[in-house]
């Protein structure tokens, strides 16, 4: 991870980061990067299937929510996928058997996923590195029993048929295209919010706790306090991202909360780029397509995925955002 | 977001005269889509996966030429129901009119709230949860192969006779597992007999089944049910051959095809009673069905699921060319309608007919795994023990609690 | 007839004995993974491919070669071993220096390709693999009844695993490599070759997993999954045990075993869960794992 992140000592950050903050503290570049993001989701639903979109979106949400854990705090999570299924099972059942309106039920979903990521990042935060990463696995294996277990998941089948419902009450999501709408201010605000929190004086302490936690402590910093919060907050937003899936397809089911889920969007965020702004919408994009297209190869499909994994490995480690980022050298 | 061709093929005009490239005639020549959707890189990729796509092909094939195309697509669902219903939500708004095939109970549920919804066809031959035509039937599907219901009462009923009237329970903990141990601890009390105890293990996290056939010994019943598929079942025998069960205690594996018999090979299955509703050394027609495929399918005979695929395949296409290429294309449930109205003839399943509730009705065959000195080729597996009419087979219309019907 | 918490106690015991056969596997795989880990800090998440080309290497000797189980059991860990040593040359070599993240990643994508190939030319539902005629039969033990070839696998990975721990703690090989592990630099210094070292002990424990294999292929279906299942279990038996330490593995491995033996009687749906329970118990309690060193 640390040919990924910026090396700025912890202080100095606010005098560096507020050269190069524009508005709202992206930078030019970024600044660029978000209009063509914007342009794209105004635009793809008139292009490219809706529903494929929202997939994509939905998943992009997740992967910022995970990136900002990893990215900004450097703590790698191997359990994201318990927030992002507990938050699509709850969501599902609060608008299925509770009737409720589709963004109550969102809220639902990301303050279920709010709730075990306090009760998990309060057990995990004590371990750094590969031990934090097996806490996290471990408790996630526990949530995944539970979901097998618990009655109202509806084991293997999943909870199906939920429905889209009423915005508010008044907007009919059925069709896709109105959906869409609702998905693409969801993972808006989400992105905005992540990138909010990056930038405010807190996501300055984050960032120094990655850089050199010591020394954060030194300088007075609960640092347990900010990891924690950071883990509910990334845990919240990946609940959130599954509860608009489990909207969206009308369906939540032990998929996403299985560990080979966690393993996914960890690959999300490394095809895209740790620790850049855009990096987890881009490799969520190009993971959720792959899926798309490659379910026609039948059997190859995990062969194509591995031989991806590998090169991305290999050949570049920064990403695909990291690696633009850097031939064009600025920080996107 | 198109999808990909990988198979287009044009009844009667042969899919090598065509590949992949586009076709002028196709604008003017109504087209057919069907849509496999199966286990391609799991567990079940043996028992359907690409043999489903040869035998739907085949059936497009023996069709023949009744002036529209029809085109064969392929994907994997990977035993996910989000991954299913997803590709079945997109091939649908993207023409496909029928998808076949969805095995695993799961996937097979999720898929078929779609198809409801957006008014096509579901024609399923891999999946075995009776529920398709009880709790959760619809008007858009038709079940053809089989279904737990059908396995325990060839199995469950047949085993009893032969005096298992004693059973314990391995079970694998998912809707199937739970599904087929219900419906064969009905019979065996109908029967007579008794479950002594059931024990339900993590699916699909188990490999050694040692503990469970211990436990299943300890319970002193007289017969070992195994409510699960495939390799966990194959694993099962194997530690049940290791540990001397056999000596005291019958073994009733309720979902196994031959192509589990191949992989855990003579020696050890050998004695074994398995209910299937196809197999491919029945009859003349399907030895006749055999040969046409046997070269397509990697030398391998057909399953029971990938000759499902054909017989349903084969007749959604006499329905389409019966009620013309538009009419079946506008409306899922009229095509359905209209398969339940004709009578059902192919060389897989012979001749049989569809009910109101969408389940296809043909017999059940209860059959022994041969004894390696009895087996004559390496497909030679099975000897017929007992068949069971296709009005005993299944499910009772009115049992099964079917929405739509009463409406 | 005696009962303990309900459960008689043959049964009991029984469940006891079949733990401790299933903990001779998480034994050999731990070790192996826990000897590449203590080495080459590396997370061998192919490890559960391997186990699984162990395996298929038996069947292929025997329906390819006519060589039988006491050959393979020589021959195909070799076998797999030259692959693994391949795949260091190629591609692991270049990782050492990384964070920990990319070697696990690099793995599990190799594990992938591996087992997609395999499926691709074997199919899903598993090969034949008789047990051979030496070790066929059963013991009768009075409260079970025990396969001679169970009895075999604890023995053989008992013995496999003792000799791969004396010579790591015990040997001037051995001592070499745990110097290695500390200051690669220096060892170097004293003119003995480290890359070659680290490439023969990966080749090393990736022979573990595929002996391993070979000992599973007669009483599991030998199919291209068969190794995706454990490896997630092993791994959490080696964070346990203390990741690196060898005979914190095998213990963790054997004891794992039995605790899991012990869930099938009183709880089976969970026997899947409580490793991963008490994964989390002893992270909280003791970070370095029960036999590692903080």
């Amino acid at each position: 991870m640390a040919d990924t992140t910026a090396s700025i000592t912890a202080g100095t950050l606010s005098a560096a980061e507020k050269d190069a903050a524009g508005i709202w503290g992206f930078s030019r570049a970024q600044l660029i990067a978000l209009g063509i993001m914007v342009t794209f989701l105004v635009v793809s639903p008139f292009v490219l299937y809706p529903v494929f979109l929202m997939k994509l979106l939905c998943f992009a949400l997740f992967a910022c929510a995970f990136n900002l854990l990893i990215g900004y705090v450097g703590l790698l999570s191997f359990g994201h996928a318990a927030y992002f299924g507990m938050g699509g099972y709850l969501a599902g059942h609060a608008a299925k058997v509770w009737g409720l309106t589709p963004e109550l039920a969102i809220i639902v979903g990301g303050a279920t996923a709010a709730g075990l990521g306090a009760v998990a990042g309060w057990i995990a935060i004590r371990r750094q590195g590969i031990y934090f990463a097996m806490i996290t696995l471990a408790l996630a294996q526990m949530v995944y029993f539970f979901c097998v277990q618990a009655p109202f998941t509806g084991g293997e089948d999943g909870i199906q048929a939920i429905p889209r419902g009423n915005l508010f009450g008044l907007i009919p999501l059925d069709r896709d295209i109105t959906m869409y709408w609702m998905v693409a201010a969801v993972f808006l605000g989400g992105f905005l919010l992540i990138h909010r929190i990056i930038h405010s004086p807190y996501g300055q302490v984050l960032k120094s706790i990655r850089e050199n936690q010591p020394r954060a402590v030194s300088l007075g910093y609960r640092t347990d306090d900010y990891k924690l919060l950071a883990f509910i907050l990334s845990a919240t937003l990946a609940g959130v991202a599954g509860a608009t899936k489990s909207l969206v397809f009308g369906i939540a089911t032990l998929t996403d909360v299985h560990w080979s889920m966690s393993g996914e969007v960890v690959l999300m965020t490394l095809v895209g780029g740790l620790g850049t702004v855009f990096g987890p919408v881009i490799g969520a994009g190009i993971i959720v397509a792959m899926q798309n297209y490659l379910a026609e190869m039948g059997a190859w499909v995990t062969v194509i995925q591995g031989i991806i994994f590998v090169i991305c490995v290999m050949a570049f480690r920064r990403g695909v955002v990291g690696e633009v980022a850097a031939l064009l050298k600025v920080k996107l | 977001m198109a999808i990909q061709r990988r198979d287009l093929i044009a009844a009667g005009a042969g899919a090598t005269a065509l590949g992949g490239l586009p076709w002028r005639a196709r604008a003017q020549t109504p087209t057919i889509r069907v849509g496999v959707i199966n286990d391609m890189s799991g567990p079940y990729r043996d028992s359907g996966g690409p043999a489903s796509v040869v035998m739907t092909q085949q059936a497009v094939q023996d069709f023949g030429n009744r002036g529209f195309n029809v085109e064969v697509l392929q994907a994997d669902h990977q035993n996910k129901p989000d991954v299913g219903a997803n590709i079945a939500r997109q091939w649908f708004d993207q023409g496909v009119d029928a998808v076949v095939d969805l095995p695993t109970s799961s996937v097979a549920l999720a898929v078929n709230q779609i198809a409801r919804e957006k008014n096509k066809v579901h024609l399923n031959s891999g999946a075995g949860t009776s529920d398709l035509t009880g709790s959760q039937c619809s008007p858009n599907t038709v079940h053809w192969t089989y279904d737990t219901y059908m396995l325990a009462k060839s199995t469950g009923a047949a085993v009893v006779k032969t005096g298992g009237d004693n059973w314990f329970f391995i079970t694998a903990d998912y809707a199937f597992g739970h599904a087929l141990e219900r419906d064969t601890s009905n019979f065996v009390k109908a029967a007579g007999g008794k479950v002594a105890g059931a024990v339900r293990y993590p699916f699909p996290a188990t490999t050694d089944f040692s503990a469970f056939l211990l436990q299943a010994q300890a319970s002193r019943a007289n017969v070992i049910g195994l409510a699960n598929a495939s390799t966990d079942t194959v694993n099962c025998i194997k530690g049940a051959r290791e540990f001397g069960l056999q000596r005291t205690m019958k073994i009733a594996a309720l979902l196994m095809s031959n192509i589990d018999v191949k992989a855990l090979g003579l020696e050890s299955a050998q004695g074994l009673l398995l209910s299937e509703s196809f197999y491919w050394d029945m009859n003349d027609r399907t030895r006749a069905l055999t040969e046409r495929v046997r070269a397509k399918n990697q030398d391998r005979p057909p399953a029971m699921t990938p000759a499902g695929c054909y017989g349903a395949v084969l007749h959604y296409l006499k329905a389409v060319a019966d009620m013309g290429v538009a009419a079946a294309k506008a409306s899922g449930v009229e095509a359905v309608n209209r398969m339940k109205a004709m009578p059902t003839d192919d060389d897989a399943f012979g001749p049989g007919m569809i009910r109101p509730d969408g389940r296809k009705i043909h017999p059940a065959y209860l059959f022994e795994v041969k004894a390696p000195g009895e087996s004559r080729n390496p497909w030679d597996l099975y000897k017929l023990a007992a068949t069971t009419p296709g009005e005993e087979a299944f499910r009772p219309l009115a049992e099964g609690g079917c929405a739509f019907l009463r409406s | 007839m005696d009962d303990i918490f309900g459960i008689p106690a043959p049964l009991l015991f029984g469940q006891l004995l079949l733990g401790l056969i299933n903990g001779a596997f998480y034994a050999m795989l731990s070790l192996g993974l826990a000897v590449i880990f203590g080495l080459l800090n590396i997370v061998n998440l192919a490890h559960g491919a391997q186990f699984m080309m162990g395996a298929f290497a038996a069947w292929m000797l025997l329906a390819w070669g006519g060589i039988g189980y006491w050959w393979a059991l020589l021959l195909a860990p070799i076998i797999v071993a030259v692959t693994g040593v391949i795949l260091e040359k190629l591609f692991i070599s270049r990782l050492y220096k990384l964070d920990h993240l990319y070697g696990l990643l690099l793995t599990f994508g190799l594990a992938l390709i591996i087992e997609g190939i395999f499926r691709n030319e074997f199919g899903s539902s598993g090969l034949p693999y008789r047990i051979p005629p030496e070790l066929s039969g059963a013991w009768d033990l009075g409260f079970m009844f025990l396969p001679i070839y169970r009895g075999w696998v604890v023995i053989a990975a008992l013995v496999l695993c003792l000799a791969t721990w004396l010579i790591i703690e015990k040997t001037r090989l051995g001592a070499y490599l745990r110097a290695a592990t500390e200051n690669a630099a220096l060892v170097q210094a004293f003119g003995v070759n480290v890359p070659r070292m680290v490439t023969l002990t990966y080749g090393f424990g990736v022979a573990l997993a595929a002996a391993a294999g070979v000992l599973a292929a007669p009483i599991y279906s030998v199919n291209p999954q068969m190794g995706s299942n454990l490896i997630i279990v092993v791994f959490a038996v080696v964070v346990i045990g203390g990741m690196g330490s060898i005979l914190g593995s095998i213990l963790t491995g054997f004891t794992l075993g039995v605790v899991e033996g012990l869930t099938k009687v009183f709880w089976p749906e969970a026997s899947a869960t409580v490793i991963f329970v008490i994964m989390a118990i002893v992270l909280v309690a003791r970070p370095a794992g029960l036999f590692g060193r903080a």
